[in-house]
């Protein structure tokens, strides 16, 4: 690919390693979500995913899950169209950096999946992260094309368990960046990561010129260090939705994931 | 068994394609981490198809360990009662474990073995799946953890514990409401974690491809026996075939063969039913193909019964096997092309059901079973008095003792 980089895949290069903070829409309520979007803005962080509260996240663990039920239950049911309200006020916000949806495949379908790129358009987001739509499905590419007509990313996955294929079709379909899965299971916090990290990463890089963003257990500053060391971005979701409800909390948490990854390991 | 389980260039319908879609139905919708994994599955089940010996000791179980064919069975009283020709029964009751389950339990697990894993793992609702999974598991040596939700873990508290005599672990799951939906999920999370040592045994035509396709390829052996027997028996002339649907399994098992074989001008009616709970118009159902919307849950595309938001609703049925709020991706394709028809039976009517096999013919038949059977009365209406159905018994009633009394049976 040889146009300039879009503006999720920019803020990968920007001299130093990325912090990608992933937060819950509508957690504790939608108030809430905005303020620990500030927060994280304001701390630094480099790209902000933004979770789409789902009854059924087959790939994210309890923190999060019960994020997404806390916000379900508030305020009626907070959603994919909701969620890409809050991230239209949020990307009004000066200082804000790119903002990426993280939802599961079927409430964009059911919303329609040509109305999703323009709502999302119009609220000025810059990616989707779609973990139940592999890229090489009919919706994905009936997605992709609603999404590159709008100047949308897609970001795709690659997991530890990644043939050489399969990553060939993730670096080739994705977007902005590549989202490397650390570890086997779901989404939240893990004491240590795996040994094949390393590995994982080179193979990634070697499939696709795009940043590669490691996430799925990286809770710690310490272990964002580490993996900032051989990425270009360190994707913390659960050690962050956990102090969610607190933004001055959140703020300093995030403050120390942003000095470990930018000095980059070093 | 014939050479039913693949399908081939002759066939008179034909479905899946190869990214497993059935019409806009089904598809492989998971996190990247299984990818590999379900590749893995569909090459090994067609090396298996393939393979003569393992055709042949899934032929020799099916027929010395679960006691198949199962036999036709003419039910003369239960004909008369409700005003119809003749009903034929298909006994999966009789089988091994007392349902439909083992056929499709055995042969994923016998996958598994020979894909070299050590472990499976299952999601059950009323714990007849559990039950016939872990039972092949035990038959074959392998290490077997079944996920359950904790209300059916109440309701079917018998085959809990025959899980547990037979040496699998039950993994109580208590999200959502506590069934077959949430066991699922927690089936397939734990799966994305240990899918390098553990195979999945899905209990339904549900699921990512190859799933769906491969648990038809093992209940179709329901629908290619009864047209052996229908055959055996002289019996040239059938008007409507019936099974429930919950995932749509049993129901697929006997349609497959009709529709494989038949063409379209001398096929009997199809005819699946689906839990209609305490009535369509309320909010406590699981009649996906007559109230959802088309959506992607556990991995496939199809009929889904969901919010504005596009969250998977909640599902009601007595019958937990019964009491999800998706169906199986080859079903909506079906109900969309007119080619199987579906009806929603009450719990009220399933029970009514459920008494008159019992009284008629000591036949104690599956709460989930008896929604095919409630179907009867109404066909003898459209049909008249000299239709011949045919009618898949997908299990025996042992497990719903305590339901049926709850519900005030006497
Ligand atoms: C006896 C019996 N019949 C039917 C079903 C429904 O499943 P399916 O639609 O896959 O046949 C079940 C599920 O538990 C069952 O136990």
């Amino acid at each position: 690919m040889s146009s300039a980089p879009s503006r999720l895949e920019a803020a990968f290069l920007k001299g130093h390693p990325a912090l990608v903070a992933y937060l819950m829409g509508g957690y504790p309520d939608r108030a809430g979500s905005l303020a620990a979007l500030v927060a994280v803005a304001c701390a630094g962080a480099d790209v902000i995913e933004l979770g789409v509260p789902y009854a059924d996240p087959l790939a994210d663990g309890p923190v999060i899950q019960h994020a997404a039920e806390a916000a379900r239950a508030c305020e009626g049911s907070f959603g994919l169209a909701e969620t890409l309200d809050l991230a239209g006020e949020a990307a009004a916000l000066p200082g804000m950096p790119p903002l990426v949806v993280m939802t599961y495949l079927n409430p964009m379908m059911r919303m329609g999946l040509a109305k999703v790129g323009q709502k999302a358009a119009e609220a000025g987001v810059a990616g989707f992260i779609v973990p139940d739509m592999p890229p090489d499905n009919p919706m994905a590419v009936q997605w992709k094309r609603e999404a590159v007509a709008r100047g949308i990313d897609t970001v795709f996955l690659a997991a530890p368990t990644s043939t050489p294929e399969r990553l060939a079709v993730v670096g080739e379909a994705s977007t902005g960046f590549v989202y490397v899965v650390s570890s086997l299971g779901v989404t939240g916090e893990r004491t240590q990561l795996p040994a094949e990290l390393t590995d994982l990463v080179a193979r990634v890089r070697a499939s696709s010129p795009l940043p590669v963003a490691v996430g799925f257990g990286v809770s710690t500053p310490a272990q964002a260090a580490t993996v900032s060391a051989i990425a270009d971005g360190v994707i913390v979701g659960s050690a962050l939705v956990r102090r969610q409800d607190d933004p001055s909390a959140l703020g300093e948490f995030v403050g120390q994931l942003v000095s470990a990854v930018h000095t980059g390991g070093r | 068994m014939s050479d039913a389980l693949l399908p081939s260039a002759d066939d008179a319908y034909s479905s899946p394609d190869a990214q497993g879609f059935y019409g806009p139905y089904g598809g492989t919708f998971v996190p990247e981490t299984v990818m590999p994994a379900l590749a893995e599955l569909s090459e090994a089940y067609e090396s298996a198809m393939q393979d003569a010996a393992f055709r042949e000791r899934l032929s020799y179980l099916l027929a010395e360990y679960v006691g198949r064919p199962s036999p036709l069975y003419k039910a003369e009283r239960l004909a008369e009662a409700v005003g119809l020709g003749a009903v034929y029964l298909t006994r999966e009751d009789l089988n091994h474990t007392g349902a439909h389950k083992i056929n499709n339990s055995l042969g994923q697990c016998m996958l598994a073995q020979r894909m070299g894993k050590r472990r499976v793992i299952a999601e059950t609702g009323a714990g007849q799946h559990g039950v016939a999974t872990a039972t092949a598991a035990a038959l074959l040596g392998l290490e077997c953890a079944v996920f359950m939700g904790v209300e059916d873990i109440r309701r079917q508290s018998l085959n809990v514990y025959k899980m547990k005599l037979l040496g699998a672990e039950v993994v109580p799951v208590d999200e959502g409401g506590g069934t077959l939906a949430d066991a699922t999920t927690a089936a397939l999370r734990h799966w994305v974690e240990r899918v390098e040592d553990t195979f999945y045994v899905i209990g339904s035509t549900v699921g990512p491809h190859p799933y769906p396709a491969i648990v038809r390829g093992f209940q179709c052996v329901i629908g290619e026996e009864t047209l052996v027997q229908l055959e055996v028996k002289n019996i040239d002339h059938v008007d409507a075939v019936i099974a429930c649907v919950g995932g749509g399994s049993n129901a697929i098992g006997m349609f497959y063969p009709f529709l494989r074989h038949l063409p379209a001008g001398s096929r009997p009616l199809l005819i699946g039913a689906e839990a209609a709970g305490l009535g369509v118009e309320t909010d406590k159902h699981g009649a996906a193909l007559t109230k959802g919307t088309p959506g992607v849950m556990h991995g496939f595309y199809s009929y889904l019964l969901q919010d504005d938001a596009g969250n998977p609703l909640e599902a009601y049925s007595i019958s937990a096997g019964l009491d999800y709020p998706g169906v199986g991706p080859e079903h909506g394709s079906l109900k969309d092309s007119g080619l199987v028809r579906y009806e929603a039976v009450t719990d009220a009517d399933a029970l009514e059901a459920f008494v008159l096999l019992t009284r008629t013919e000591g036949i104690i038949p599956a709460i989930e079973s008896s929604h095919a059977l409630a179907l009867l009365p109404r066909l003898a209406a459209e049909l008249g008095p000299d239709a011949v159905l045919v009618l898949n018994v997908s299990g025996r009633g042992d497990k719903d003792m305590d339901i049926v009394r709850e519900a005030g049976v006497e």
